[in-house]
């Protein structure tokens, strides 16, 4: 009854398709070592031209121009000026949100918003570049006639309204996977649902709300069309909100957009710039997976 | 107990009560003005971008004359794109999510390739595009062409694939795998025969998410040195002669939607920018709907299956 041929040649077809499985998911692996691979690579030449001190203290970035400064904390700078606009309306929003979806609203309500702050979070983020240069920017020169056609504080905003459903996603699960004895236990005290709320849940929640703050950091950190668009692409050594400045992915943006050979010095200073963006976002994403992580292993 | 003290607590819990009814008001408003000025700036971009919804608009190349210019390139150009994108990024990604969820065992190298998938979904987007720009324009020589961008795209979306194909498998029940295994069916038989297709539904929820994020991203295209002007189409993929199919396309230049866009919004002139909000309605509209789709479909699929 049983053939052992076709059931060695069964065997086989069995191993070579785990071995294509394993080979496609061992790719993923591939791609991170390939980007670290090639960002490393494209940056090391910048590197034997300029020493690392005056990278990380020089406090010009001018790349391209013939007096060449290659000071990164200029793009630092405007990278974390837009990230802490963008955080200061995203973590207060999202988190109140959140607070109310998972403590105050009825079933059907947040039945029917998560779904759609599901939809926000796909909004193409060129969509949000026309926003924050074509219409809140023009607002807030009505409020402040100074302010400059391309500043931070339009795009810092219009980022932190693109990234209130990340955060108020993740919160909102954070919170909804405390144990419900733990709420009970505090209304039985005679508690509030805000009172339990601030000082039961959001405190047993409180790694996964943190996971949250830092997915919104990561994502802020690495936005790129909202400020190449709104924020104007020219290197400036400020932490002004009303000021335009370039940020890392903006200064990548605005060297690719023009012509761009293999081995020019252009070239070379945009790997430099992604490899910092690289670490940073590596930071983040650690802290977050490790706070996740934590915040799951207690209950 | 002395009056005092009655009277106080009723203070403070009068004081709590307020608080409380403040904070359903607060959490209501935050959530109101969240989707209010959402639904105003997308108002003021359809209102903006309707007079140049034509079909023309649709049916013509870019042009220096705003009224004139058109998205026929553009979208042809984020068609082929996500043709490329998509027969990369299901396979491959359906593939891993089938084996991290179904084979893997339970080893430091599954875990080392668990970890590297949470990570890569939090990597930026415009690193992909400096890995594209670096592997595949200069080391493989595909240069800025359509087989570039949608393999960037590909990889980009390839940690949301995997994640959302590893739910879908996890939803199905051990026992259909027992029942499968008990008629002496092998591992693979098993999977395909049964754990895949019931969980396709899943897996096409997650497909349709990660396209619909693939053809609103515009950082990595732009990396790779995507030119905005291109006033012609690729080379079609059906040809008259033998035989019959021709892959010419891959390696010609294109642009996309959202380039298209962010080259008219970043126009001085205000007749590109009301281009720049017709071409974001159209943008807009396709991601939307996709992501509708698959929200609902996500929700059929919980509603139908009990298992």
């Amino acid at each position: 009854m049983l053939n052992p041929g076709r059931s060695r040649s069964r065997r086989l077809r069995e191993r070579l398709i785990e071995t294509l499985l394993f080979l496609a998911a061992a790719s993923s692996v591939a791609i991170t070592f390939a980007i670290v691979f090639i960002l490393v690579k494209e940056a090391l030449p910048l590197f034997r031209e300029v020493p690392l001190a005056s990278f990380l203290t020089d406090r010009q970035w001018t790349p391209l121009f013939d007096d060449a400064h290659f000071g990164i904390m200029t793009l630092i700078a405007g990278t974390a000026t837009t990230t802490a606009v963008a955080l200061a309306v995203a973590i207060p929003m999202g988190t109140v949100i959140a607070i109310y979806l998972s403590e105050f609203a009825s079933f059907r309500l947040r039945e029917t918003i998560k779904p759609i702050l599901e939809l926000l979070g796909a909004v193409p983020t060129v969509v949000f570049g026309y926003f924050a240069l074509l219409v809140v920017t023009p607002l807030l020169q009505k409020l402040y006639p100074d302010l400059p056609g391309f500043n931070m504080l339009s795009a810092g905003l219009v980022m932190g309204v693109m990234i209130i459903p990340y955060v108020s996603s993740v919160s909102e699960d954070a919170m909804r996977a405390v144990p419900m004895h733990l709420r009970e236990g505090s209304y039985a005290m005679g508690a509030t649902r805000l009172q339990t709320a601030v000082r039961v849940v959001m405190p047993a929640a409180f790694s996964g709300l943190a996971a949250a703050y830092i997915l919104g950091i990561s994502r802020a950190v690495g936005e790129t069309m909202i400020v190449a668009i709104a924020a104007g692409m020219q290197p400036n050594f400020t932490v002004n909100p009303l000021e335009p400045a370039a940020t890392i992915s903006a200064f990548i943006v605005q060297v690719c957009l023009g012509d761009l050979p293999h081995d020019s010095l252009g070239y070379k200073t945009i790997f430099a710039a992604g490899l910092t963006l690289m670490l940073f976002t590596l930071v983040f994403n650690i802290l977050g997976y490790w706070l996740r992580k934590r915040f799951r292993e207690i209950y | 107990m002395t009056p005092a003290p009655t009277a106080n607590l009723r203070k403070l819990i009068a004081r709590h009560r307020l608080r409380e009814q403040l904070f359903t008001i607060i959490g209501l408003l935050a959530l109101l003005i969240g989707l209010l000025v959402l639904l105003g700036l997308f108002t003021q971009l359809a209102v903006t971008g309707a007079p140049r919804l034509t079909p023309e608009f649709f049916t013509s190349f870019p042009s220096r004359i705003a009224e004139k210019a058109g998205i026929l390139s553009a979208w042809v150009g984020s068609l082929l794109v996500m043709l490329v994108t998509a027969c990369t990024a299901i396979p491959l990604g359906v593939a891993a999510g089938v084996y991290l969820e179904e084979y893997a065992p339970k080893n430091w190298l599954t875990a080392i390739i668990e970890i590297n998938v949470m990570n890569l979904a939090g990597v930026p987007s415009i690193i992909y595009g400096l890995l594209a720009l670096g592997l595949f324009v200069y080391q493989f020589g595909f240069g800025q062409s359509i087989l570039s961008a949608g393999l960037t795209l590909a990889l980009l979306i390839l940690p949301i694939v995997i994640v959302a194909t590893r739910e879908a498998l996890r939803a199905v029940p051990g026992s259909i795998r027992e029942a499968a295994y008990a008629l002496g069916a092998t591992r693979w038989q098993m999977v395909s025969h049964h754990v895949v297709p019931y969980s396709a539904g899943g897996i096409m929820t997650g497909v349709i998410i990660g396209l619909s994020r693939a053809i609103g991203e515009t950082a990595p295209i732009i990396t790779i040195g995507a030119l905005t002007f291109i006033a012609f189409l690729p080379t079609p993929p059906v040809t008259g002669e033998f035989p019959f199919l021709s892959f010419q396309w891959l390696k010609n230049p294109f642009t996309v939607l959202p380039i298209q866009m962010f080259n008219w919004t970043s126009r001085p002139e205000e007749a590109f920018q009301l281009n720049a909000a017709a071409a974001g309605v159209v943008l807009l509209v396709m991601t939307l709907a996709m992501n509708a789709l698959a929200i609902w479909l996500r929700y059929r699929i919980r509603r139908k299956i009990k298992w």
